[in-house]
């Protein structure tokens, strides 16, 4: 077979392993190169996979947003609107919004400690749409939001919570604050590749996330607020969204409060999904 | 051996360098490597290896210099490149969590394979790689040799034209190496080019039409492994003497009949070095052995073996080698 040396000793090319091995690779004729929806679905799929190995992963989902409805409730409830049930129907979508706004956190952590294991070499070695890797992650992590999303609204609707915009109000607020979420991983991924250690993600992103959620209008209404923090609130995109799934849930969701929240995601990803490709292809 | 003409390169890469800040990592490195050859990269921890691969697989950008891998730019058309190549790196290629099936699906599902294909292209794999059993547990609970299996399947999810493999055997068991080495003849049997890198000569020689030894992130020689053992020896006999105190009386005696001899690590052992190739070798071996038996220096065991990545090091640099890892 060969122009090699015949002092090396190779094996005898006929062995049935070797040849069964050679036939193997050479079975089937290379697929057409699939496209980025598909190979995003792929590592959406990839994302659900780990969470089936790693239920653990669950927590944040699952426990994490039953703390926060009940404690809120409950804490602020008699302060704020007189009774729980009264506070409820105010506080629930804002609940929502903060419970599933900070959930998105993990992504950047849980990117951090995968990005290192050797596979992500291997993806980036493959002649795919790179940006799926990514994509799928966060897809991916919409299924676990819409977990908790679920656990929230079933948990609320215990309580006494009675939205007036019924099934489809409630579809649509979800649907909100999902689309948001999404957008938003983009910069827990960025922070993700940019920084050390999955410690150091999460601390800064708490730095970044208490602000958010508190300077709101999720807990009170702005206009109890000093002039000044009322403008603050005004700025912050989960004040829009939170209006907006408000509205939503109430029946009374605007147009333009849907492109103020659609603007902002815009943004986000415009800003920080580039800025998450270029740190995702220099990493090593 | 097949019908591509081996005077085609596969990859050409002239003067490639990386630093990671003060650190040069590769320095200068000039490869050519033939369309259906085994090329090894012959080096300690730290040499350069892996920052060699990774660039040469469009992992890492070169500081400097150029390469065409399969006759596209590594700097301008990394895309086309990527299509071409499979890369299996040194630690864990595949998601540990996963199964082995599962990520063998996930691979195929990504190269275009559909629903019951990528099952079935899984199947396949896992049968030719003797992991069917393995394949519905996570990789985590892999053995090593298992582990290397279902690494260097995933690169061959779609048969590539140049497979990288960082360090294959490092770390494996003798059998689990036998195994790789089978499996890297079948692949170059099958028409794929294979470039891997290595901290033995024994699996450099074994496997490998032409080798690089890389040191300090510089290539310091460069042919055939026939070549390279001209330069270094073509093995060693390791003796262990029956009374340590007799090791000065053995060298200066072994020394005087002109053959090359280095004290041991341990005491009361030696290794005198074959120059001579082929029959001339086991002469010289024998001939130094008889010399120590006529001496009545008693010989409690000894042993024939490859020069050590030591021994190659110190004829070619004059110095051994040494961990260069930072």
């Amino acid at each position: 077979m060969d122009n090699r040396s015949p002092t090396l000793g190779r094996p005898d090319a006929d062995d049935p392993a070797l040849a069964q091995l050679r036939t193997v690779l050479t079975a089937r004729p290379r697929p057409p190169r699939p496209g980025p929806l598909t190979t995003s679905l792929v590592f959406g799929w990839r994302t659900l996979l780990r969470i089936k190995h790693l239920p653990e992963q669950m927590i944040d989902v699952t426990a994490f947003p039953i703390m926060l409805t009940l404690m809120f409730t409950f804490l602020f409830g008699g302060a704020i609107a007189g009774s729980t049930t009264e506070y409820v129907q105010f506080l629930q979508p804002g609940i929502l919004v903060q419970t599933i706004v900070m959930i998105t956190m993990t992504t950047g952590s849980s990117l951090n400690s995968d990005v290192v294991s050797g596979v992500f070499d291997r993806f980036r070695s493959l002649s795919i749409w790179q940006p799926a890797v990514l994509v799928g992650a966060l897809i991916g992590d919409a299924v676990r939001y819409l977990l908790g999303a679920v656990i929230v609204l079933v948990l609320s609707l215990i309580l006494g919570f009675r939205p007036e915009g019924g099934f489809l109000g409630v579809l649509a607020g979800v649907a909100l604050v999902l689309i948001f979420s999404f957008s938003l991983g983009w910069l827990w991924t960025m922070l993700g590749l940019l920084l050390r250690t999955p410690q150091s993600v999460t601390s800064l992103s708490m730095f970044v996330m208490l602000p958010l959620t508190f300077a709101s209008n999720i807990f009170v209404d702005p206009k109890t607020m000093p002039g000044w923090l009322e403008s603050v609130v005004g700025c912050n995109p989960i004040t829009h969204l939170t209006a907006a799934v408000r509205a939503a849930m109430q029946g009374t969701l605007t147009s333009g409060q849907t492109g103020v929240v659609l603007l902002w995601c815009a943004g986000l990803v415009g800003v920080f999904a580039p800025l998450t490709m270029r740190l995702y292809r220099t990493k090593h | 051996m097949n019908q591509r003409s081996c005077g085609e390169f596969v990859i050409e890469a002239t003067g490639l360098s990386k630093a990671f800040g003060p650190a040069t990592a590769v320095d200068g490195v000039d490869l050519a490597v033939r369309t259906g050859e085994v090329y090894a990269i012959l080096g300690p921890n730290g040499a350069g290896k892996t920052t060699t691969v990774r660039m040469l697989s469009t992992l890492l950008r070169p500081d400097s210099g150029t390469a065409r891998v399969l006759g596209h730019d590594l700097l301008t058309e990394p895309g086309k490149v990527r299509g071409r190549i499979s890369l299996t790196g040194q630690f864990a290629s595949v998601d540990q969590d996963l199964t082995g099936r599962e990520n063998l699906v996930l691979l195929a599902r990504l190269f275009g394979f559909r629903g019951r294909d990528a099952q079935d292209r899984a199947e396949e794999l896992l049968t030719v790689f003797e992991l069917t059993e393995a394949g519905s547990r996570p990789v985590k609970t892999y053995s090593g040799g298992m582990r290397r299996r279902i690494d260097i399947a995933a690169g061959l999810v779609v048969a590539p034209e140049l497979m990288f493999l960082d360090e294959p055997t490092t770390g494996l068991d003798p059998r689990s190496r036998k195994q790789v080495w089978n499996i890297v003849r079948a692949l170059v049997n099958g028409g794929t080019t294979v470039l891997l890198t290595t901290q033995y000569l024994d699996e450099a020689d074994q496997l490998a039409d032409r080798i690089a030894v890389i040191d300090h992130g510089k290539v310091i020689a460069q042919g055939s492994s026939v070549e390279l053992k001209a330069s270094v020896g073509t093995g060693a006999v390791h003796v262990h003497l029956a009374d340590p105190a007799e090791r000065e009386a053995a060298q200066r005696l072994l020394a005087g009949v002109g053959v090359a001899v280095h004290p041991g690590a341990e005491p009361g052992t030696l290794t005198v070095h074959i120059a001579e190739h082929g029959a001339s070798a086991a002469d010289q071996a024998c001939a130094a052995l008889q010399r120590l038996s006529q001496a009545d220096i008693g010989v409690a065991t000894f042993g024939l073996a490859y020069p050590s990545l030591d021994e190659v090091f110190l004829s070619l640099t004059g110095k051994p080698a040494v961990d260069q890892a930072a």
